[in-house]
């Protein structure tokens, strides 16, 4: 049972750690400041989340699993509003997003 | 002053999960630091309905697991993209409208915009939501308006709230 309940939670954080890493990919790969937004969210959705599952599972039913929880919605909360602050200054800096219909991106894409 | 009691009794039981030490004289500087806290607040004048929104607590029940199942979904599907050597990606913008009437519920649905990955809400005008997606077919999801009706259920009749 012990070997099980380490299992379960061992997947879950080398999981995370893996979606983690590709969001810090995504991150230098994609061409302008809106679409890296996008890498960047995976890492505190999913990534977070399975790295913070992984914990829970580790502690077993104690106080610090609840103090775990609080730190989940926590997070939930703070992400989107972050996200939609950054995305919102660089509209208001006028930083025009890479559209599908521009002719850099094709290019970019051709190399 | 049910608002008052309820505030505090939520604030303790936060307080009781942080701190782990339970002797008597550390309980009751809980307590009391509780009840200070919540008169500052009053004094504020800051504490109305929206700073505890137990009335949500069971539509969010319903709502966050249909959102959490969205976001893994998602975000598997940006994992894919950002693998695959083309990079294959239709950044698009577009207009949403939202169907919610309060306040709470343009919110929620702007933050479940910008926390599922591949898309984001970059700005809200008079009734109209601008949100940047990674690829078209995010942008048409979204266009569906699955998960506006869900937030609209999420917020409930108006003259609840």
């Amino acid at each position: 049972m012990d070997i099980f309940i380490n299992f379960i939670s061992w997947f879950l954080l080398v999981g995370g750690a893996f979606f983690c890493v590709i969001g810090s990919i995504g991150l230098l790969r994609m061409p302008d400041a809106f679409t890296r937004l996008h890498a960047a969210s995976i890492i505190d959705t999913l990534g977070f989340l399975m790295v913070m599952l992984g914990l829970i599972i580790q502690t077993g039913l104690t106080l610090t699993t609840l103090r775990l929880l609080i730190v989940v919605f926590l997070i939930f909360f703070t992400s989107p509003v972050a996200g939609h602050a950054l995305a919102n200054a660089m509209k208001h800096r006028n930083v025009k997003p890479v559209l599908h219909e521009d002719k850099w991106l094709n290019k970019l894409k051709s190399e | 002053m049910p608002l008052f009691l309820s505030s505090s009794s939520v604030l303790f039981i936060f307080w009781l999960i942080l701190s782990g030490h339970y002797t008597p004289f550390l309980l009751v500087i809980g307590i009391i630091s509780c009840v200070f806290i919540v008169i500052l607040v009053v004094k504020m004048e800051i504490l109305d309905d929206e700073a505890l929104p137990i009335k949500f607590l069971f539509s969010a029940i319903k709502y966050w697991p249909w959102l959490f199942g969205q976001i893994i979904q998602s975000a598997l599907n940006v994992a894919k993209i950002i693998i695959n050597p083309n990079l294959p990606i239709t950044p698009t913008m577009i207009k949403i409208k939202p169907l919610q009437e309060t306040d709470v519920g343009v919110v929620t649905f702007a933050n479940s915009i910008t926390l599922t990955p591949g898309t984001i809400s970059v700005e809200i005008d008079n009734d109209n939501i601008l949100v940047h997606a990674i690829t078209r077919d995010n942008a048409f999801d979204l266009e569906q308006g699955v998960m506006n009706e869900k937030c609209k259920r999420f917020e409930g009749k108006k003259n609840n709230v």
